[in-house]
């Protein structure tokens, strides 16, 4: 939670709320990723692309 | 007060402990475990800086991160969405990495030390990150001698800036200028290192060392269509000749095109055209950097110049700077890479987040020489060289100064371990390899025989500070070895027609001084100043070396072989000593000859470090 705070803190100021968005699509992308490294996701990785 | 630095996890990790404006220590992790350049976290570094001041891990006010994750991340996103769809190889490559990792870096900071030093502090609420080229900006000021100066700092990249330039004055250091990614001339001298086959990171010395042999024949085309240059030293790089934002090199198709060829393969031949492309990323650098400092002395109106970041380690350009007289005083942080940012990380937290006041350190600066790492006592190393089967002889201090020097006149290749470990990447007569200046085959020698590395590369000479000006084109403090100047005309050897004739390296073996060994192609030479105020036992080894030849010089390179961090402990002394064809070791007063050394213990060195 502390973790989203400073990140959303972060897009404030730096005046980059227009960059939550993507974060989240690619915080879950990388999990995704990440998670396929497992295997067991894979496949279902594969049919996202 | 007390604060903790900290640089890690790209390469070279580093901590430095500060205590109340003062540096009282700093090393890098890659001494200590023996990695070069070691990017994980600092343990036994952070470990030794604490035992150093004697203090408890609680005892830590504040511990700093030398960068910004957060700030780092956005420019990574940006850059991906600005040149999608291209770089997805290197983006799926990258993501993971900092899902994982590198986006919680302050929760990996606080596990870190909480594993490190238990669970009675929470970390997290004493953590704080400082921005990279603030850090750098932080490492060169606040250590300097100076009251106010401007400050440069240039380096491949940090989170967004590549290149700073800001003012320090009293405790405040406020940024005027940046340059930001990609355009970064880190990044355009790595491309070229990267293309002449070196290593990315550390080949960089290489090029620099290869620049004198060729002639800056391809510095109209880089200007031409890599970098456009403006009067006040502001650049920007053509990207489409670059790959580093979307992939996983530094060029692409179009640079070989450019340059009419693929790049050459790391450790093949190295021809001509690798030192003449050397020479022409060399010459450009030094037109930037002198445009950069010439327009910040007029917009700033400063006298004095510190420098920072990784290019400020090239100090050809900063020999250039400082005849080209563009400020009165210059002064170079000796870690100017990013373990130094561990320095600026600490100072900066202290001066500008808490507003400390800033005393102008007394002497030469606040760096104490840069000996800033660990120092073993006579009990320490009796007992580490007894348990490594060493054969040693401990003698008085001036036995040992005596013995050395005569060893040196002698033509001995000598180990030289003294003090506290130096800070940054240059050995400074604490962990060092002496040698004659005036042997012709020293430099051959050294190369081939103990370092194990290019035949190229030249030495450095340590020389008393009261007698650089006779010895070399200079006169100035260069106690970190981070300036190069000129031979002194009246110790030259003038070369033959024959000999002028000769290229690139064969050009190396001509003997051109009464000091050949540390005198490149050029009558250049990258000068160290010893102090009597900073290292005194080296000064006076020098001074006697001196009353026995007449000649107050000595060569002086790194305690390693090629691929190896430089030695830290007695055991990395005598290890490296049996590996290599030293003649002698000194470590503290155990005075070792490695012809009494058992054969046994021999090791084959060379091969236990992947190369540079």
């Amino acid at each position: 939670m502390g973790f989203l705070k400073e990140l959303w803190a972060f897009l404030r100021v730096r005046k980059k709320l227009w960059l939550a968005p993507i974060f989240v699509v690619l915080v879950l992308l990388g999990g995704l990723l990440i998670l396929a490294q497992g295997s067991v996701i894979a496949p279902f990785v594969y049919t996202l692309f | 007060m007390k604060i903790l630095g900290i640089s890690a996890y790209y390469h070279d990790s580093a901590a430095c402990l500060v205590i109340d404006g003062e540096i009282i220590a700093a090393a890098q992790e890659e001494r200590f475990t023996r990695i070069k350049h070691d990017p994980g976290f600092p343990c036994q570094a952070i470990t030794y800086c604490l035992a150093e001041a004697g203090i408890a891990p609680q005892d830590v006010d504040h511990v700093v991160f030398y960068d910004k994750p957060f700030l780092k991340f956005e420019r990574l996103l940006e850059t991906y969405l600005a040149f999608a769809p291209r770089g997805f190889s290197s983006f799926v490559t990258s993501l993971p990495v900092w899902i994982k990792d590198k986006l919680f870096q302050k929760t990996v900071i606080a596990h870190a030390l909480k594993d490190l030093w238990g669970k009675g502090v929470d970390w997290e609420s004493r953590l704080l990150f400082s921005e990279h080229h603030l850090s750098h900006a932080a490492s060169a000021f606040f250590p300097s001698p100076f009251e106010s100066a401007a400050v440069l700092t240039m380096d491949g990249v940090g989170e967004w800036t590549t290149t700073s330039l800001a003012v320090g004055q009293g405790n405040t250091l406020s940024v005027h200028k940046e340059i930001h990614f990609p355009h970064s001339l880190g990044l355009l001298y790595s491309a070229l290192t990267s293309y002449t086959g070196f290593k990315v990171n550390s080949g960089e010395y290489k090029v620099m060392g290869l620049a004198p042999y060729g002639a800056p024949t391809y510095a109209k085309l880089i200007k031409d269509h890599l970098i456009d240059i403006k009067d006040d030293g502001s650049f920007a790089l053509d990207m489409s000749y670059f790959n580093y934002c979307t992939g996983l090199t530094m060029t692409n198709a179009k640079f070989d095109a450019l340059f009419g060829g693929p790049p050459r393969q790391q450790e093949s031949t190295l021809t001509q055209r690798e030192m003449d492309l050397a020479a022409s990323i060399q010459a450009v650098t030094e037109e930037v950097v002198l445009k950069l400092a010439k327009g910040i002395a007029r917009s700033t109106g400063q006298k004095n110049l510190c420098l920072a970041g990784g290019v400020a380690l090239n100090c050809v350009a900063n020999g250039k700077l400082l005849r080209e007289n563009v400020f009165e005083r210059l002064w170079i942080q000796p870690a100017a890479g990013d373990a130094g940012g561990a320095v600026g990380a600490a100072l900066g937290a202290y001066h500008i987040m808490l507003g400390k006041p800033r005393d102008v350190p007394k002497g030469l600066d606040g760096m104490k020489g840069a000996y800033l790492g660990p120092a073993f006592s006579s009990h320490a190393i009796t007992e580490s060289l007894t348990r490594c089967g060493a054969v040693f002889t401990t003698l008085s201090d001036d036995e040992v100064i005596e013995h050395t020097a005569q060893a040196l006149a002698d033509g001995k290749a000598i180990g030289w371990m003294s003090g506290r470990m130096e800070f940054g990447p240059r050995a400074l007569g604490a962990r060092s390899i002496l040698a004659d200046p005036r042997s012709p085959a020293m430099q051959k020698l050294l190369n081939l025989k103990v370092k194990y590395r290019e035949s190229f590369r030249p030495f450095a000479p340590s020389v008393l500070r009261e007698n650089v000006g006779a010895w070399f084109e200079m006169d100035v403090d260069s106690p970190y070895m981070l300036l190069v100047a000129d031979v002194a005309r009246d110790k030259r050897r003038a070369m033959t027609a024959d000999e002028q004739a000769l290229f690139g390296i064969d050009k190396l073996n001509v003997p051109r001084s009464t000091i050949p060994a540390v005198t490149h192609v050029d009558y250049s030479a990258r000068v160290q100043t010893v102090h009597r105020e900073t290292n005194p036992r080296y000064h006076r080894l020098i001074q006697r070396f001196n009353e026995l030849t007449g000649c107050p010089v000595v060569v002086n390179t790194s305690f390693n072989v090629r691929g190896e961090p430089i030695v830290c402990s007695p055991e990395d002394a005598f290890r490296c000593f049996m590996g290599t064809e030293l003649d002698v070791l000194v470590v503290g007063t155990a005075f070792l000859r490695k012809a009494e050394q058992h054969a046994s213990l021999t090791a084959n060195y060379k091969e236990n470090y992947a190369l540079d």
